[in-house]
């Protein structure tokens, strides 16, 4: 497969991003086939996080890179992945009275629509950061940081990571972000005060299996048409919660397990949401060696297995918290990638899939888009 | 006084492609460190002031744990390497 550095991009094009273990990889989807135009960008460097932002009448990705040796940066690519930033000094640091130091970033979340050059990164060790200036400075969200909670989070498998952040599309008072551990936390008052959101959020591994707190969330999503309902795949349990994340309902109708961690809505139907259920904490990979994606399209009361396409037999595959998206065509494209370095696609929202790619490096994060405005 | 910096690759970028920068006056790996440009000593340092856990530094063929780590302190003509350490490549992959 050709792979060019200068990728160029038309609009109705899809762009499909993909951060790995070992760096970030570009597809570009035109007609019915997809290609690789880029990557490894950034090779050797783990990238747990990636966006496509194209608010305010421009289009920037921006990627979440960690250097082996030094450190972690947010770069930004204003031209469709031809070139990246590469800032001089690190643009996410802990300020200096807290005696952190930045890991990795987990998460990158494009602000409110009416707010382009806002910002929010997800780090660990647990935080949120903000820019608003588009991503050339972040400065810590202090409210969540100095909760008095802090003390008690403890690292999940991937460390201290914060690594959902959900802004209300209208309720410019209103987030909510998820941490493992930690569980679920939300701002009601514009970031002054957080409180944990966790009701009916079971934690297994803990003696009170429904603390406060501590939770192992993995994954929270919403639909911009009904951001008060939200999705959950917790570290065992799936679940929704319709009144804005104060309580949550065991949704796990029809799965082979509830233990999993990526997580997608639909772009279009408020009601329908994509998982990959995994066997089990102690078993991370899909249930009877079949990849299957789980869909449900009545909010969580039944779920369906998508499999056509997909390997029914010797498929022990994981796919990680941030490795399922979904592009914002109709119908939608459907995307995840796998810790053993395959990539799917499905362009049927999830009726049919195709493998893209084989032998990347473990995919940590997938995203994709219809690109409006092409190459420039 | 004077003591030279080895710049590793991936870093020369940021001072103009040099792999050694001279600096004066400084009497501790910490002061020499700090004269370095903007953005090398930060991929040196993290937000602490610590070392990052894979970049080794050495002065002559010591490393500086073994001597008192950044308040190493420094003779006239001593020569620092810095040096990404073999642990840099592996991870534990979440989750």
């Amino acid at each position: 497969m050709p792979v060019t550095r200068a990728s160029d991009f038309r609009p109705g094009d899809r762009i499909v991003l993909v951060g790995t273990m070992k760096g970030v990889f570009v597809f570009r989807g035109r007609g019915r086939g997809y290609q690789r135009v880029d990557g490894p960008r950034f090779p050797g460097q783990p990238v747990y996080a990636l966006a496509y932002d194209d608010r305010g009448g421009r289009t920037r990705l921006h990627a979440g890179t960690e250097h082996p040796h030094f450190g972690s940066l947010l770069r930004t690519s204003a031209d469709l992945g031809r070139t990246w930033s590469e800032p001089a000094e690190p643009n996410l640091k802990f300020p200096a009275d807290t005696d952190l130091a930045l890991k990795q970033i987990w998460q990158i979340a494009p602000g409110r629509a009416d707010e382009p050059d806002v910002l929010y990164c997800g780090v660990n060790p647990s935080s949120l950061f903000e820019s608003r200036d588009g991503g050339l400075s972040f400065s810590l969200v202090r409210s969540l940081y100095d909760h008095p909670h802090r003390a008690k989070w403890t690292p999940g498998g991937g460390g201290m990571c914060l690594h959902t952040i959900l802004a209300h599309p209208q309720d410019k008072r209103t987030m909510l972000v998820a941490m493992s551990t930690g569980g679920v936390y939300r701002t009601t008052d514009g970031g002054m005060s957080w409180q944990a959101s966790n009701t009916g959020i079971r934690a297994e591994f803990l003696p009170d299996k429904h603390p406060e707190f501590g939770q192992c969330v993995h994954k929270v999503v919403h639909h911009p048409a009904r951001p008060d309902r939200y999705f959950l795949q917790n570290h065992w349990g799936l679940y929704r919660s319709d009144d804005g994340g104060a309580n949550w309902k065991d949704i796990a109708n029809g799965v082979p397990s509830d233990f999993g961690f990526a997580m997608a809505s639909h772009p279009h139907d408020p009601d329908t949401v994509y998982i990959v259920p995994l066997e089990s904490d102690g078993f991370r990979c899909t249930p009877e060696a079949r990849l299957r994606v789980y869909r449900t399209r009545d909010a969580g009361a039944s779920w369906k297995p998508l499999t056509r396409g997909l390997p029914q037999k010797d498929a022990w595959e994981t796919v990680l918290r941030d490795g399922l998206t979904t592009d914002a065509a109709d119908p939608a494209g459907i995307y995840f990638g796998t810790r053993s370095g395959k990539l799917f696609a499905s362009r049927s929202d999830g009726g049919s899939w195709d493998c893209l790619a084989e032998g990347l490096p473990p995919v940590t994060c997938v995203r994709a888009a219809v690109v409006r405005d092409g190459t420039p | 006084m004077t003591v030279s910096v080895r710049i590793p690759g991936p870093l020369r970028p940021l001072c103009d492609g040099k792999s050694r920068l001279v600096v004066e006056g400084a009497t501790t790996v910490a002061a020499a460190i700090g004269q370095l440009p903007a953005g090398v000593r930060e991929r040196i340092l993290d937000e602490r002031g610590a070392v990052r856990p894979h970049v080794n530094v050495f002065v002559g063929e010591t490393s500086i744990r073994e001597t008192g780590g950044l308040a190493t302190p420094l003779a006239d003509g001593a020569s620092i390497f810095v040096i990404p350490a073999v642990s840099g490549g592996s991870y534990v992959l979440q989750p």
